[in-house]
């Protein structure tokens, strides 16, 4: 093996390349990624960079020396165009062409879009974040269209720095298809409570010139707007290419899509024995998992692979409210508060699927409290044990 | 080899204590990652550099002396 290729340059791409080097490969590491910019971090785009804290550059997942270090053959700005397996060819946006002999797809998601939109925000990219940021401020109003984690997050960030924050989410309670409808009804009180207009159930048709259209003709009026209504996977590369595409990249248990291909990070979709499913996660801490999962897959002899079986991680900065969840909380049964008050903005949640424990989300909990529930999921213990004193 | 931790970056998920326990540790108070090792034994460097991997805020490195 010669040559590997890393299509995407972020999270999970970077890792899956330092764990290749790690590992002992020493041959050509061709990393693509579509943006200009070396590898950086995106939970801080919401959160610290959107503030204002931190200047763009501290986003950076590593120094140049590291990245120098790992003796990369690093295509910046160019995206990948093509995928041909049967001649292990990489087709790139500027018409050039890599091969490979072991392929790792990485490419991550974009922003779902709005009709009209081409005048409002998303917030996936460092200069989509910089451009909000340079346009929220007292006063200003702002139309956050979705109250998933990123909406809330960003209508947290901009109404601490004063702007009037309007949030609107097409489902009766924000998240709760996620974590649950008291869950979501309690980080959805935290908004109201400072200051941010929250509206349920209202469905946005369209970005106009000076709001959003709402489903029954109403305009919400905004001077900015910022649509954070999901992703898709950037899989459009590889129509023809014979690889299996429904919502992410279907992989295996070891994060292998076809042979001598490989998926990870938020466009990978894989089947994750821990839960008996197959799942698609967009959290950072997956990205950094299961690139270095799938890379040491890729580089193993057959029958020496790991199959990729993680308690997912993920957190949220919300005003002063730190938000973490174990676990897969898709689909679940039932939600149980275990410790704390859902009215405090103190409390943690155990999900239920089935008769095992497969997730808990806690809010302004520590975090080492936190974290011993992942390997009460990891064990796969049942609930009544997990959760005592359950009916 | 001595561990270094851009302790505002972190965000408290604990992962470096999960691969590395011997290494680091997490604040009671609020979860913020603390270095119990700043110069691991020859045998920990393989974990510290796990951790520095899986780290969700890349606020680990691991600098040569």
């Amino acid at each position: 093996m010669k040559r590997i290729v890393i299509v995407g340059a972020s999270a999970a791409g970077l890792a899956a390349a330092e764990t290749l080097r790690r590992d002992g490969y020493d041959g050509t590491l061709t990393l693509v990624g579509d943006e200009p910019s070396p590898p950086y971090d995106r939970p801080p785009l919401s959160k610290q960079v959107l503030s204002g804290q931190w200047d763009a550059d501290r986003t950076a997942l590593r120094t140049p020396e590291d990245l120098a270090a790992l003796g990369l053959d690093l295509r910046l700005g160019v995206a990948a165009a093509g995928l041909d397996p049967a001649t292990g060819l990489v087709r790139l946006a500027d018409g050039s062409t890599v091969p490979y002999d072991r392929l790792l797809i990485a490419t991550g998601v974009r922003p779902r879009r709005l009709p009209g939109d081409r005048v409002a925000h998303v917030l996936r990219t460092l200069d989509d974040a910089l451009a909000l940021r340079d346009r929220i401020g007292p006063g200003q109003r702002l139309v956050v269209v979705g109250a998933g984690f990123l909406g809330a997050e960003a209508a947290a960030v901009a109404s601490k720095l004063g702007a009037q924050v309007t949030l609107l989410e097409p489902a009766p309670v924000p998240l709760a298809h996620a974590v649950g409808r008291e869950v979501g009804q309690a980080l959805a009180q935290a908004h109201r409570e400072r200051g941010v207009e929250l509206r349920c159930g209202v469905t946005v048709t369209e970005v106009t010139e000076d709001g959003v259209r709402l489903a029954d003709g109403e305009v919400v009026e905004g001077d900015e707007i910022l649509v954070a209504i999901g992703s898709l996977p950037n899989t459009d590369w590889l129509a023809g290419s014979g690889l299996t595409v429904d919502d992410g990249v279907v992989c295996d248990e070891y994060c292998q899509a076809a042979p001598d291909v490989y998926a990870a990070g938020d466009v990978a979709r894989w089947y994750n024995p821990l839960f008996g499913t197959s799942m698609r996660i967009e959290h950072r801490t997956n990205a950094a998992e299961q690139g270095m999962a799938a890379a040491r897959n890729l580089l193993a002899a057959p029958g020496a692979r790991k199959p990729f079986t993680p308690v997912p991680y993920f957190w949220s900065d919300q005003y002063d409210m730190k938000i973490q969840a174990h676990g897969y909380l898709r689909g679940h049964d039932e939600v149980a508060v275990v410790e704390g008050d859902l009215a405090e903005d103190r409390f943690l949640a155990a999900y239920r699927s089935g008769d095992r424990i497969t997730a808990a989300l806690a809010v302004g909990m520590p975090a080492k409290v936190v974290r011993q529930w992942r390997q009460v999921i990891a064990v796969r213990a049942a609930w009544h044990d997990a959760v005592p004193n359950r009916p | 080899m001595r561990v270094e931790l851009d302790e505002p970056k972190c965000v408290a998920a604990g992962q470096c204590v999960v691969v590395a326990p011997e290494v680091f540790d997490q604040r009671d108070e609020d979860g913020v990652a603390v270095v119990l090792e700043e110069h691991p034994a020859a045998e920990l460097l393989d974990s510290v550099r796990e951790a520095v991997a899986v780290c969700p805020a890349a606020a680990i490195r691991l600098a040569e002396l």
